[in-house]
């Protein structure tokens, strides 16, 4: 996955001489995941740098560059560090169409390695989507296999708005399916790890349905996708793993027409609980699908707390959280 | 570890809460202000180091005298037609200003904010930059429009949120945006545009470009981590800026002492980042000519950022909503040591012989009916208070670039609301 999204940076950045790709620790050293490994001894130290450590400096930069007709991808090391650059991202990338009536525009990539699974502690670990969900002007996008990781963050370095491209971080070197105590399985025996070296795009705003099933639908992105299929296997579930990709704007069509074949779901994310993505998706299945449910729709998700380092899969959703709700609302 | 006994002896510690030299009740007092005679700083080339500008942070670089003679080595010695236009600029600043305050008063608009006082900050500025510099302001600083020939029936229609108003209604007044006159959109977060600007400048000098960037921001705001990020920027990309502080004194009720500006300068904030720092009267429309020019100058050389610090005086309250009376003494502004920037212009264009009483009447009427037919005619497009700008498609637009579902829906929501009526 870094592969195809190194690869990403390498086919945009030749395809277009505006584009710039700037961070913390990104530029001779190619980042702490490598995602921009090689970019600067090819394209130069003007087009891909090391930035302070400042993420407001760097998103207000970024901005500022944008204005001017570049395209910035700027890398926010971890998104637990994305916080001093929450203003910048909120009162201003998302706004500056809409309070300009369209005279200006900031179409800008903010990359950001996320999610727990790596032993990073409450720092290294979070998932803080839903923050930039709530945000009017700002689509996230959030990967879940080499393929899409490649075909995404062209679509988000295309795009003519401000992308938060979040990385599930656990998934960079291999799909996980949440068993944390077996042993780690490289990209290359999965089907998506597929990558063509040219230009492609997977379109934002569409999701895919990861797994076809018949019995309930699981809502998913990210690492979250694998430990679904995962689960819903071990389990001998019949369920259909819609991934997201996008959560804004997200794939109502596929929600809706998933939802109303299976009449049940399952809402899945690694981020705390409390007015997490999982709850507007909760909402949503229940303002469009009421009538077509069997059963009350069940979310799996991080505790609303902080992220234990030693009690990691403690904390972690995965098959042991996931499997009994799925049981749960096949039973109702 | 000290002994307990040693401990017992140590004074108990104090919190030092800054605070100004008067208030309300009190005489005014600026006699802490100090005024360094007019020629008395020193300008150094332009290749000059960071450090080198230390001495330059704490004084002020002044040109005109007690007499409105220019003198010392930053008399920029413009022409007098370039003096006269920058009065014309400034007078119309304090005019159109004087008419739309007026009109927030009447009910025709929510909010308004003036610059009364610091006219030269803006004017002087615009005319010593190119016109397609690239401005990131503050809210005060209406005069770069002015001075780039914005039409002040454009802004007034903004002031308004009318149907003539090109952002659609959607900002605060007088928060502007024009991408033609190189004006970025106003931001009611403060110091955002900051580190913006310093994006906007390092962007122009990734492609090479011979354009530069502005900014402005607030004494107050320069404590916002925004200041600190922008200057570190600048700082260490030498980005071709200038970063100005407007260091009007006070941040709404807040003097600048807890800003920080007590015990150094703002100016002096630039050399611990590598920067050039200039300290300059605000109210002399010569030096803060000169100092920009000076500042461009190394910019658009690769030598990299100043940082200015204007020294002015915000003469009236912050906005419409603010009344200084309540914080400090009345009328604290006309004592202002450093005097009124339009009258100290307009008596060294005098002193050229260049200028009168009479013509500066005549300039006065010229302006004043220019500002009443360009509200005439703003108001055929309606006001706040009578026919505002209302359209409930526009309002879901540009949020993106297309229409995503979610924001569709709700606008035909939105539209099924209103056409249900009360």
């Amino acid at each position: 996955m870094i592969e195809a999204l190194n690869s990403a940076h390498d086919v945009m950045m030749a395809r277009d001489p505006d584009m710039v790709v700037f961070g913390e620790d990104v530029g001779y050293f190619g980042g702490v995941f490598r995602v921009t490994a090689n970019l600067q001894k090819k394209y130069g130290k003007t087009r891909v740098f090391d930035a302070p450590i400042a993420e407001g400096g760097i998103v207000g930069a970024a901005i500022g560059m944008a204005l001017y007709g570049l395209k910035p991808v700027a890398e926010i090391q971890f998104a637990d560090y994305i916080y001093p650059g929450f203003d910048q991202i909120f009162s201003e990338a998302g706004r500056i169409r809409y309070r300009t009536a369209g005279e200006w525009s900031v179409p800008m990539v903010i990359r950001s390695p996320y999610g727990g699974g790596i032993f990073g502690g409450q720092t290294h670990s979070q998932s803080p989507e839903a923050f930039f969900a709530h945000m009017p002007g700002i689509k996230t996008v959030i990967p879940s296999n080499p393929y899409d990781a490649k075909g995404l963050l062209i679509a988000a370095i295309e795009d003519p708005d401000p992308v938060v491209f979040f990385e599930p971080k656990r998934i960079y070197n291999g799909p996980f399916e949440g068993f944390y105590e077996r042993p780690v399985t490289p990209w290359a025996k999965h089907p998506a790890a597929e990558v063509p070296e040219d230009y492609y795009t997977v379109p934002i705003g569409k999701a895919a349905v990861a797994r076809a099933g018949e019995a309930v639908t699981i809502l998913a992105y990210g690492t979250m996708v694998h430990v679904a299929i995962a689960t819903a296997e071990a389990e001998g579930v019949d369920a259909e793993v819609i991934d997201l990709r996008t959560i804004v704007p997200v794939d109502i069509a596929a929600i809706e027409t998933s939802v109303k074949k299976t009449g049940r779901c399952v809402v899945l994310h690694e981020a705390t609980r409390t007015a997490g993505f999982g709850a507007e998706l909760a909402a949503l299945v229940q303002e469009r699908c009421f009538y077509h449910l069997e059963a009350p729709v069940e979310r799996v998700t991080g505790y609303d707390t902080p992220y234990p380092h030693s009690m990691e899969w403690t904390y972690f959703p995965g098959p042991a959280r996931l499997g009994p709700a799925l049981r749960k609302v096949l039973e109702d | 570890m000290t002994s307990k006994t040693e401990r017992r002896n140590r004074p108990a510690l104090s919190l030092h809460v800054p605070e100004p030299d008067a208030r309300p009740g009190d005489a005014v007092d600026f006699s802490r202000v100090v005024i360094p005679a007019a020629g008395s700083a020193a300008r150094p080339d332009i290749n000059v180091s960071p450090a080198e500008t230390h001495p330059l942070c704490y004084t002020l670089v002044r040109v005109l005298d007690d007499e409105a003679k220019a003198v010392g080595p930053w008399d920029p010695r413009l022409d007098p037609e370039t003096l006269r236009r920058m009065l014309r600029d400034m007078a119309m600043v304090r005019i159109f200003d004087e008419r739309m305050f007026r009109a927030q008063r009447q009910g025709k608009t929510s909010f308004y904010m003036k610059s009364l006082g610091e006219e030269a900050v803006a004017v002087a500025a615009a005319h010593a930059l190119d016109r397609d510099d690239m401005c990131f302001p503050t809210y005060r600083q209406q005069g770069l429009l002015i001075a780039r020939d914005y039409p002040l029936a454009e802004m007034m229609c903004q002031i308004y949120s009318n149907k003539g108003d090109k952002l659609k209604g959607r900002q605060l007044p007088i928060m502007y945006s024009d991408r033609e006159k190189g004006f970025f959109s106003i931001s009611g977060n403060l110091a955002t545009q900051y580190p913006q600007a310093v994006g906007w400048a390092m962007a122009s000098a990734i492609k090479g470009d011979s354009r530069i960037a502005a900014g402005w921001i607030g004494d107050g705001a320069t404590a916002e981590g925004d200041f600190h990020n922008a200057v570190t920027f600048a700082g260490v990309y030498r980005a071709p800026v200038i970063l100005n502080v407007v260091n009007n004194q006070w941040a709404i009720s807040t003097f600048c002492g807890i800003a920080g500006g007590d015990l150094t300068t703002f100016a002096a904030r630039a050399v611990g980042y590598g920067i050039a720092g200039l300290r300059v009267d605000g109210n002399d429309a010569l030096a803060v000519y000169a100092a920009t020019r000076w500042a461009a100058d190394r910019a658009r050389s690769n030598l990299g950022p100043t940082l200015i610090e204007l020294f002015t005086y915000r003469v009236e309250g912050h906005s419409t909503s603010d009344d200084p009376s309540v914080y400090r003494p009345l009328n604290a502004g006309a004592s202002w040591p450093l005097g009124d920037p339009i009258a100290r212009l307009k008596a060294h264009l005098i002193g050229l012989g260049e200028w009168d009483e009479a013509r500066h009447k005549a300039l006065e009427e010229a302006l004043g009916a220019e500002v009443r037919a360009a509200q005439k005619e703003a108001e055929k497009q309606g006001t706040l208070g009578s026919g505002h700008y209302e359209d409930v498609d526009s309002m879901f637009a540009d949020v993106f670039a297309d229409l995503p579902w979610h924001l569709a829906e709700q606008r035909d929501a939105a539209k099924a609301e209103k056409a249900r009526g009360k």
